[in-house]
């Protein structure tokens, strides 16, 4: 799109002339994601996960419909038109198993493609209006999925609505009316579960909207790529389609290979036994836990455990883990440092695989373990890492590291990279 | 600007971690906490072989056959069944008149009202019932049994982690409590309405051991012998059915789902090299 | 250049794997056989795709067809022991209105006087009761106009012109063996399969 020799589209028939005048809806299709869409022609396997969380979103979509045909959102039944789905409805336990996996599916793709975009600095001028719609999405797939882990009104279920509304009444003064504002009584009941009903059906399309604009920053300066060094000729790339087409199937196929290994093999590994227990407000479960992909923001909510003078150690919680989140919207701004791709950033790149990545891993090794010691200590020794990772060590790196010299041109550095294997000839 | 604010920031929330850490050290040091009994004494379910164990398992009819006879005479004196329904036991192998004598002979029989006058009373459960309870409702199962309500015993297999060997791990596992459980742990010994098992999240149970003479429940001909053993583990194969029923559909489709997928992704990559060809040739 | 180098070449192997599979799929060894054998995977590739798409949709598709419990209610046994002549009821087949009737001697009667060459739906008692048992008239209390719940089983009730029921919505009249005679409905009250599992219990459906 952004560049001149962009294939352009050119209808084929007298049907396709005729729409193109009148909606030229193909002409968009062939430039966004079809052969008019020149990419940089480096790109590896990492960068399938865009479009892999469009499909996941897609089969989250699909399910989720289908489901709502026979869930019912009221209290005394919820629990119970779960398993009717499970027992009853034609292949239900399949469509509700792909539904709840399709969640970690959705997770574990969008978690890849946001560490690809901290590795390679995606989120760096042009592209940070793409990494703030991104964040943008990462919010509502948070709020879209703890409302959907509501539904099946099973203890977690329950007990998951409490804690997590409840930090709404960390909040000082305001805390309590939100709270109750948000439950629509003093605990969770039928109020609070046709409210997350509705507004988990609604917030998948409020993703997939913003998905749309995420797509279309990303078409005013293109793809970035591993080297991150800017596209300068028609040869550093190639169209969309056929070549990331051929490559994104690669993906899918490995995708679906690892959802249907989950969802056939081992559907209720990812999900919580406990949610298998009909709610009861009169009973706690032993050990609350969130669902694995809320881990690591869980450990830092619980890090805080001392008060700070006049604040709350609680309050500093969930502050904590807000702040989590929405720093990385302030990442364009911290990481000041010229070169986007860590391939070339030798300081970056230490603090990345040592600091930052088993940082995240420890934090949600901790989140899923329960309020006791040495768990406490560890993961506050790792959220005291995260936070200076990004708002100290980031800054500073930027300014000391003395990057390795970039090459001139993608084409060059593939190159580069093929001298050194050697190269089959073609058939 | 945004790099001293978030510098401030960082430095509050880092620093402040680390003093609470530093703190929780101190006190982890200086007062380690308590051992719990349950961290003692607690064990984790059995290693059981299940026939519907593994990629390929499936539920071994006769054992469910016989799971469901000891359930019906034993388990379900106390704990209900809530969302199995009668016509569900055709799965186990039975036939239509085979579902409905088992409906008609449950123990327990399913809430009705009186056509004539609109009082509540009972009929005898068909085969569209579902399960009827052993009590009317919570007051009663509560009132029954010292204060403990019998849970639901339909999904406790998925309910409870490795939950078909824990049911069979509780049945088998009571005993009596270790000595040194009442040298250190006074406080959790059982009561005199509570029994122990260390397979039970805190070590003592409401329930006593409900399959505990061999022989207890006669099996048909050609049925292995009841021991307790066995009882137990042909109920917790039950149970397993009772949670999930479609166990052998699933692992069936998924056999057949993965096969394709790996033939599938093979194909993709064989298409992605192809395409790609003359791009790698020019490099 | 490349783009349309990709189309051609995707474009010509579909054409040509089309080929070679009607033709003789052996010859593909050839000496274009290299070129031929990789399009047949990228249009396997495609194919596998759209397959795994259908069986995907198959059983989206199906989950809307009646469940396992609605289908184990598919069919419900009747006692019509207390059913005194000239008495109906009503009860429930399939989540719809069933009437079972009890007719005296006098409602056969002038069932049977009818010759059925002047119905609108030529049937006779006999076409619409099980043998041995004519004087148990078993129909769907659905009009066959538009699916009201017509008149005439309850005590009481508006039983028509005919003496059988009458559907108040559109004024359709049905005799004593559930004919209709007059109004708009175009055939007679439909009547279900059911079979006498003992000589007072019948099984619907």
């Amino acid at each position: 799109m952004s560049f001149p020799w962009a294939n352009e589209y050119k209808p084929s028939n007298a049907f396709t002339r005729y729409l193109d005048e009148r909606l030229p809806l193909p002409r968009f299709v062939y430039n966004a994601v079809g052969a008019g869409y020149p990419v940089p022609r480096n790109l590896n396997y990492f960068w399938n996960f865009g479009v892999l969380a469009g499909v996941a979103l897609m089969v989250q979509i699909v399910t989720g419909i289908v489901l709502a045909m026979h869930y019912a959102a009221e209290g005394t039944i919820a629990f119970a038109s779960v398993e009717h789905i499970m027992r009853d409805v034609n292949a239900g336990w399949f469509i509700r198993y792909a539904h709840a996996n399709g969640a970690s599916m959705f997770f574990i793709v969008v978690y890849t493609h946001i560490f690809r975009g901290l590795f390679y600095g995606s989120y760096k001028p042009p592209r940070e209006m793409v990494w703030h719609l991104g964040l943008v999405i990462f919010l509502l797939m948070m709020a879209t999925a703890f409302m959907g882990y509501v539904l099946p009104w099973g203890q977690m279920s329950f007990w998951g609505a409490k804690v997590i509304t409840g930090l709404f009444g960390a909040i000082p003064l305001v805390g309590e009316p939100i709270q109750t504002w948000l439950l629509g009584g003093f605990a969770p009941d039928n109020a609070a579960l046709n409210r997350f009903f509705s507004l988990h059906y609604l917030l998948p399309f409020v993703i997939l909207g913003v998905i749309i604009l995420h797509i279309w920053a990303l078409h005013i300066p293109g793809s970035s790529n591993p080297t991150g060094v800017e596209v300068k000729s028609e040869q550093d790339t190639v169209p969309f389609h056929p070549y990331y087409t051929a490559k994104d199937g690669v993906g899918v196929a490995a995708f679906f290979l690892l959802f249907a290994s989950l969802v056939f093999f081992a559907p209720n590994m990812l999900g919580h036994p406990d949610n298998y227990i009909p709610a009861n407000p009169m009973s706690t479960p032993a050990h609350i836990v969130p669902e694995w992909y809320f881990w690591p923001f869980y450990a830092i909510l619980r890090a805080f455990t001392v008060d700070f003078f006049f604040i709350p150690a609680k309050l500093l919680g969930v502050l904590a883990m807000f702040a989590s989140i929405l720093l990385l919207f302030f990442l364009p701004w911290l990481d000041t440092s010229a070169v986007r791709s860590g391939h070339y950033r030798p300081l970056f790149r230490k603090f990345f695989w040592f600091g930052l990545v088993p940082c995240v891993i420890i934090l949600a090794w901790c989140g899923g373990a329960p309020a006791e010691e040495p768990y406490v200590i560890i993961s506050q020794i790792a959220s005291a890492y995260y936070f200076a990772h990004f708002l100290i060590i980031l800054p500073i790196i930027a300014r000391v590291e003395t990057p390795k010299p970039l090459p001139n041109s993608i084409t060059e550095a593939v190159l580069a990279n093929h001298a050194g294997t050697k190269l089959q000839p073609a058939e | 600007m945004i790099r001293i604010g978030a510098f401030l920031v960082g430095l509050f929330f880092a620093g402040w971690l680390v003093v609470s850490a530093v703190m929780g050290a101190f006190a982890f040091v200086s007062e380690p906490p308590a051992k719990t009994a349950e961290k003692v004494f607690h064990k984790y379910p059995k290693d059981v072989d299940f026939s519907f164990n593994g990629p390929l398992g499936k539920y071994d009819r006769a054992q469910l056959q016989r799971g469901l006879q000891v359930f019906r005479e034993v388990c379900a004196a106390c704990h209900s069944l809530h969302y199995v329904s009668f016509r569900d036991f055709a799965q186990l192998g039975y036939s239509e008149g085979q579902v409905k004598t088992i409906a008609q002979e449950w123990p327990a029989e399913t809430p009705s009202i009186n056509p004539d006058t609109g009082e509540a009373t009972t009929r005898k459960p068909i085969p569209t019932d579902k399960i009827p309870a052993p009590y009317a409702n919570d007051v009663a199962a509560r009132a029954a049994n010292n204060n403990a309500i019998p849970p639901d015993l339909s999904l406790m297999t998925k309910a409870r982690h490795d939950g078909s060997a824990y049911v069979y791990s509780l049945l088998t596992g009571y005993q009596n409590p270790p000595a040194e459980l009442a040298k250190k742990f006074p406080e959790a010994m059982p009561g005199k309405t509570t029994h122990y098992n260390p397979y039970f999240a805190n070590l003592n149970l409401a329930m006593a051991a409900p399959l505990h003479t061999d022989g207890q429940v006669t099996y048909g001909e050609g049925a292995p012998k009841p021991t307790v053993n066995q009882m137990a583990k042909d109920v917790a194969a039950f149970l397993t059915w009772t949670a999930e029923p479609k166990l052998e559909q699933r692992k069936r489709a998924g056999t057949a789902a993965v096969i394709f997928l790996l033939v599938f992704l093979g194909l993709c990559i064989g298409a992605y090299k192809n395409i790609w060809a003359d791009k790698k040739a020019q490099a | 250049m490349d783009r349309k180098a990709g189309w051609a070449k995707v474009e010509s192997g579909i054409m040509e794997s089309m080929a070679s599979l009607t033709e003789d799929s052996a010859t593909a060894g050839g000496d274009q056989g290299g070129v031929r054998r990789r399009d047949f995977i990228n249009v396997a590739a495609a194919s596998f795709a759209g397959v795994g798409a259908v069986s995907v949709a198959l059983p989206l598709i199906n989950q809307m067809n009646p469940s396992a419990d609605v289908l184990a209610e598919a069919s419900t046994e009747v006692d019509v022991s207390a059913i005194a002549p000239g008495q109906a009821i009503k009860t429930i087949f399939r989540k719809q209105p069933l009437f079972v009737r009890h007719l005296t001697p006098a409602e056969i009667a002038a069932a049977e006087k009818v010759p059925t060459s002047e119905l609108r739906d030529p049937q006779s008692l006999e076409d619409r009761t099980k043998a041995g048992h004519k004087q148990w008239l078993v129909t769907m209390g659905v009009c066959t106009h538009l699916g009201c719940v017509p008149l005439g089983a309850a005590a009481g009730e508006v039983k028509g012109e005919f003496g059988g029921y009458f559907c108040p919505c559109h004024g359709s009249h049905y005799d004593t063996a559930g004919r209709i005679r007059k109004g708009p409905a175009p055939t007679n009250l439909m009547v279900p399969e059911y079979a006498f599992t003992s000589p007072t219990v019948i099984k619907v459906g």
